[in-house]
């Protein structure tokens, strides 16, 4: 639609406002916008995409200069300049340079590493997440080819922020199969849940690459949770992701704890934690009383905690009443002797 | 004469930067944004010219946007002008797609139709202030930045009318489930927006007319699903006639709140 220009590598872009030189090296990649290019400077290796549209380029750099007020958050990369480019010498192309985070898209990732790495990227991307909508803003259009996997040591960086959009807005940007509209399960409000809806998706996306279609004679919710009971990794978090995907969480947070929770309760205590989850998924065939039940097993795990509590409340007890009669009793030992 | 340069800056910056007036004034001027969203599949065969239609519209301040759809595989070279010819003269945007893409470009285009349009008001604005010639392309980046935030607010804030029109020629048959499919994800991204939304559905050719309405002016679109499946499709195209019909629609409606407005005011009068 909107035609970009093709730069080989070698061509020379130097900056109408701030006179900046850059020599393309490579093209990186085609957004919804413009075209991203590696290219090389005075600072050395940096990103740098240009489009025509110079309305979409000032759009995205407004939102990558609000990303970088967003404190101790490595979500999106660091905007170096903004400028236009006198293509031809006489079409006017807008473009902005921005960090060069290299790294495997976060699907190749997952396939090449092991699936558990998406648990772990998840949570990372999960604390990011948080500090953006604090800070008022919704990233909207997540997927996995938008997030790479920089380091070592492996940490989630975000590379294409178009879609984001200010809470209380619509969303600019998304893609279908990670959009909750598509799904029939909710509308294209700017809300933490829509982002945390998103994020259940990619973990999805990680259990099939190859992703799958709405289907027409059924709706959105019971084909997605079909398709968790299916794959042994989305069993496993099932608990969140249903709550994910049915928009309970009202922060990145909630769904943190209750995903480090979870994570963490299968390796120490494997046994307990796992049979219950068997029973669980055998009660729930049916696709309606989900509700009632996840407040079943958060109260039946309160209880447990509370119980545990209570245990190591009596044997501490009992250890310092010990202590203290061995105690007396040498102290008397000691002055009637 | 630097120092002269130098006041000029100064005064056109305390002038320009006030935003909130920048966005007032806008907002004043467009009080509603009117489109015309046309899906067609081709050639229209009947009655007057529609890129002369599309010309009217734009001059009454009416956007025509075109959506395309075409045949896998198939390059229909006159189609593909006329698509092109409409949007161009009713001042919007256009896309060609495949059946299946539907849904994410019906939304896109409305969306940056929106924006488009708002961009050009926004810029007649500028152009009082700083004197001609000057739009937002010719800005500083830093100055462009904070025009395109006044631009994104008024884009989510704004009133909408959008007259849907589709194409129900023979041809167009198997795609209509997909048109469908694709009208109801846009009432989701339109009813996700802080601004008020009105729709209003026409198909072409109608049983009886030219073009028949099928949805009359209403916040939600969700009747569609009950309209569509009862449509029957015709072997004429008058896209033309169409969009002539269609301008007459957002008069009507116009026309229809002037008099409940006058009826308003008549109460408050004889309630003092």
């Amino acid at each position: 639609m909107n035609q970009v220009c093709n730069l080989a590598p070698g061509s020379v872009i130097t900056g109408k406002w701030n006179q900046e030189r850059y020599t393309i090296i490579k093209a990186l990649g085609q957004g919804a916008t413009g075209n991203v290019y590696l290219a090389d400077c005075r600072r050395g290796n940096v990103a740098l995409k240009l489009s025509e549209n110079s309305m979409a380029i000032t759009s995205e750099v407004n939102v990558l200069k609000h990303f970088s007020k967003v404190q101790g958050t490595l979500l999106g990369p660091s905007l170096l300049d903004v400028d236009d480019w006198k293509y031809n010498s006489q079409r006017l192309v807008s473009f902005y340079v921005m960090e060069y985070v290299q790294g495997k898209n976060f699907l190749e990732f997952t396939e090449q590493r092991g699936i558990e790495w998406a648990g772990v990227l998840t949570l990372q991307l999960l604390t990011n997440l948080e500090s953006l909508h604090q800070a008022g803003w919704i990233f909207g259009d997540l997927k996995p080819e938008n997030l790479i996997v920089s380091g070592p040591p492996p940490r989630i960086r975000c590379i294409d922020v178009g879609g984001t959009t200010q809470q209380g807005r619509s969303i600019k940007e998304f893609t279908e199969f990670f959009d909750r509209g598509y799904w029939g399960m909710g509308n294209r409000k700017a809300e933490p849940a829509y982002d945390l809806f998103s994020v259940a998706m990619i973990m999805i996306n990680a259990a099939y690459p190859k992703r799958f279609k709405k289907s027409n004679d059924r709706d959105g919710q019971s084909q997605l949770i079909e398709k968790i009971k299916q794959h042994p990794f989305l069993l496993k978090h099932e608990d969140v992701l249903e709550k994910a995907l049915t928009g309970n969480y009202l922060s990145a947070g909630e769904m943190k704890s209750d995903f480090i929770h979870l994570l963490s309760k299968k390796t120490c205590k494997g046994r307990s934690a796992s049979s219950s989850y068997k029973t669980k998924v055998s009660k729930q065939s049916g696709p309606q009383p989900h509700k009632p039940k996840k407040t079943q097993t958060q109260q039946t795990r309160q209880q447990v905690k509370k119980k545990k509590k209570k245990a190591n409340f009596f044997l501490e007890t009992v250890v310092i009443l010990i202590g203290v009669c061995v105690i007396y009793s040498l102290y008397v030992y000691h002055v009637l002797l | 004469m630097i120092i002269v340069l130098r006041h000029g800056m100064i005064e056109q910056r305390e002038n320009l930067w006030r935003m909130e007036h920048l966005s007032r004034r806008v907002s004043m001027e467009k009080g509603h944004l009117k489109q015309i969203l046309l899906i067609t599949d081709g050639c229209s065969n009947h009655g007057e010219d529609p890129i002369a239609m599309a010309a009217l519209a734009q001059e009454q301040g009416i956007t025509v946007n075109v959506i395309g759809v075409l045949e896998e595989n198939v390059i229909d070279q006159e189609s593909l002008q006329e698509v092109e010819g409409i949007a161009m003269s009713g001042g919007g945007v256009h896309q060609i797609v495949y059946a299946h893409q539907l849904s994410q470009t019906v939304q896109h285009v409305t969306r940056k139709a929106m924006t488009q349009t708002l961009q050009g008001v926004v810029n007649k604005e500028l152009q009082q202030i700083l004197g001609k010639h000057t739009s937002m392309e010719e800005l500083p980046p830093e100055k462009r930045g904070e025009v395109m935030e006044v631009v994104d607010e008024l884009g989510e804030t704004t009133s909408l009318e959008i007259l849907i029109l589709v194409d129900t020629s023979a041809s167009m048959k198997p795609k209509l489930p997909t048109v469908k499919e694709a009208l109801l994800d846009l009432s989701i991204s339109l009813n996700s927006r802080i601004g008020d939304n009105r729709f209003s559905v026409s198909v072409f050719p109608g049983k009886k007319d030219d073009v028949e309405q099928v949805l009359d002016w209403t916040p939600r679109l969700e009747s569609l699903s009950s309209i569509f499946p009862k449509l029957s499709t015709g072997g004429i195209t008058p896209t033309g006639p169409a969009i002539r019909e269609a301008i007459g629609q957002f008069k009507k409606k116009r026309s229809l709140r002037n008099l409940l407005r006058n009826e308003e005011e008549y109460y408050d009068e004889s309630s003092m």
